[in-house]
């Protein structure tokens, strides 16, 4: 069976899809993404846990950071290389990253994540 | 990335076959837990509070008490019906409504009581939160968990005694703010918060802060303890509490 205006329904389907799909091909040619770039503290070289954990786990560690400190009582982290730490984000989290701007906010902008922490925890740079 | 990946799922396979074959007792601990207390904490089973009224009763003296308690915890001043509140006092009559009797000494009816949250022993507040904000310790504080409290209310229509104060407004707009603790969280709105003995000073070995300043008019202690100061001064002086027949058995005794 022959296909009758099969041209131009061809020539629109490939418009339509190429108006569809442009936004995306104009973005990845024009925008190559680039990784926030964080403050890191001075002082410090180490974190509480590796960085590549503290990368992708920080929120559960927080997450069970306040169970055990809250629920548990226990308040005295030991890390994987047998440290110790004082569980607390506004005592021993924003005691090294005292900018929140220049650290926390950095990321969680980018991924277009707003957690609530600040609603409650004091930040270092001090509420205005 | 994916060569990690890879490797993660291989040594995630061969964990999960080295827990198959694992002692029972190994599996079953539920996974090594990192934590412990502090070991300069204070430690009770369950914690309780005396206070002498015949020392502490003036208005003044309460108040100081209540601006040690709200400085270090960052609780807002409001005035009126949206009070938020930790420590504060009131008459013989709205304290002890069940112990009232009017040819009791004049002078106890003129003085004022502190109050607090009692961290009854059973806490209808815990019974009745819907989402375990509140909780009852194992060392018998009564303590809130304000990252899940929902505002729902039930633990204010819970507790008899008023222990409780809903944030109706954004609790930062009535603080000073350059005079927070930054050692402590604030609030936010649309939670309910209270007095929490102090846990976090018994975590590092320190007294609640009004039993600090209360200059020996307050004893705190654990009253499982025989050998307790709290239980030394319930031995030796007449004390009461606040509304008895609600059968929740409050850890805050008055000395009359
Ligand atoms: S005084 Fe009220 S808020 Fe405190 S534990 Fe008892 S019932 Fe709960
Ligand atoms: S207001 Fe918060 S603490 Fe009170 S009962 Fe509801 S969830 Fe629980
Ligand atoms: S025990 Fe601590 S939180 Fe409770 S009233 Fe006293 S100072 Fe405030």
């Amino acid at each position: 069976m022959k296909m009758h205006y099969g041209f131009p329904i061809i020539i629109g389907l490939v418009i339509f899809i190429g108006m569809l799909t442009a936004p995306f091909a104009v973005g990845t040619m024009t925008k190559v993404y680039k990784q926030p770039e964080l403050k890191m503290p001075v002082g410090e070289k180490e974190c509480i846990e590796s960085k590549e954990f503290m990368r992708e786990q920080h929120m559960q560690l927080l997450n069970d950071w306040r169970d055990w400190a809250l629920r548990d009582g226990k308040r005295i982290y030991t890390n994987h290389a047998g440290k110790e730490f004082v569980i607390s984000l506004q005592n021993t989290c924003m005691k090294c990253h005292n900018n929140k701007a220049d650290f926390c906010d950095k990321c969680h902008t980018d991924a277009g994540v707003s957690p609530y922490c600040w609603d409650c925890h004091i930040q270092p740079e001090g509420l205005k | 990335m994916k060569n990690n990946r890879r490797t993660f799922i291989k040594l995630a396979g061969i964990a999960a076959a080295g827990l198959a074959v694992a002692p029972k007792a190994l599996a079953s601990s539920g996974g090594h837990s990192p934590v412990k207390a502090n070991p300069k904490g204070l430690h009770a089973t369950q914690w309780a509070m005396v206070i002498d009224t015949t020392k502490l009763h003036t208005e003044e003296e309460i108040a100081k008490l209540a601006e040690a308690c709200h400085a270090i915890h960052n609780v807002p001043k409001i005035e009126g019906h949206k009070e938020v509140k930790w420590l504060w006092s009131d008459t013989y009559a709205h304290t002890f409504p069940e112990q009232e009797n009017p040819h009791l000494a004049e002078e106890v009816h003129h003085r004022d009581f502190p109050l607090l949250c009692n961290h009854c022993e059973n806490p209808p507040c815990v019974r009745v939160c819907p989402t375990k904000a509140t909780y009852k310790r194992p060392d018998g504080i009564v303590a809130m968990d304000y990252h899940r409290c929902i505002g729902c209310r039930y633990c204010m229509a819970g507790c008899p005694y008023g222990s409780r104060s809903f944030n109706w407004g954004e609790p930062r707009k009535n603080l000073d703010l350059s005079k927070l603790n930054p050692e402590f969280p604030t609030r936010m709105r649309g939670v309910v918060e209270k007095c929490n003995f102090c846990v976090e000073r018994l975590a590092v070995g320190k007294m609640p802060a009004c039993v600090e300043a209360s200059e020996g008019a307050m004893v705190f202690g654990d009253l499982n303890d025989p050998d307790s100061e709290v239980r030394q001064v319930l031995r030796e002086k007449f004390t009461i509490r606040r509304k008895p027949t609600a059968g929740t058995e409050p850890c805050v005794y008055y000395v009359i």
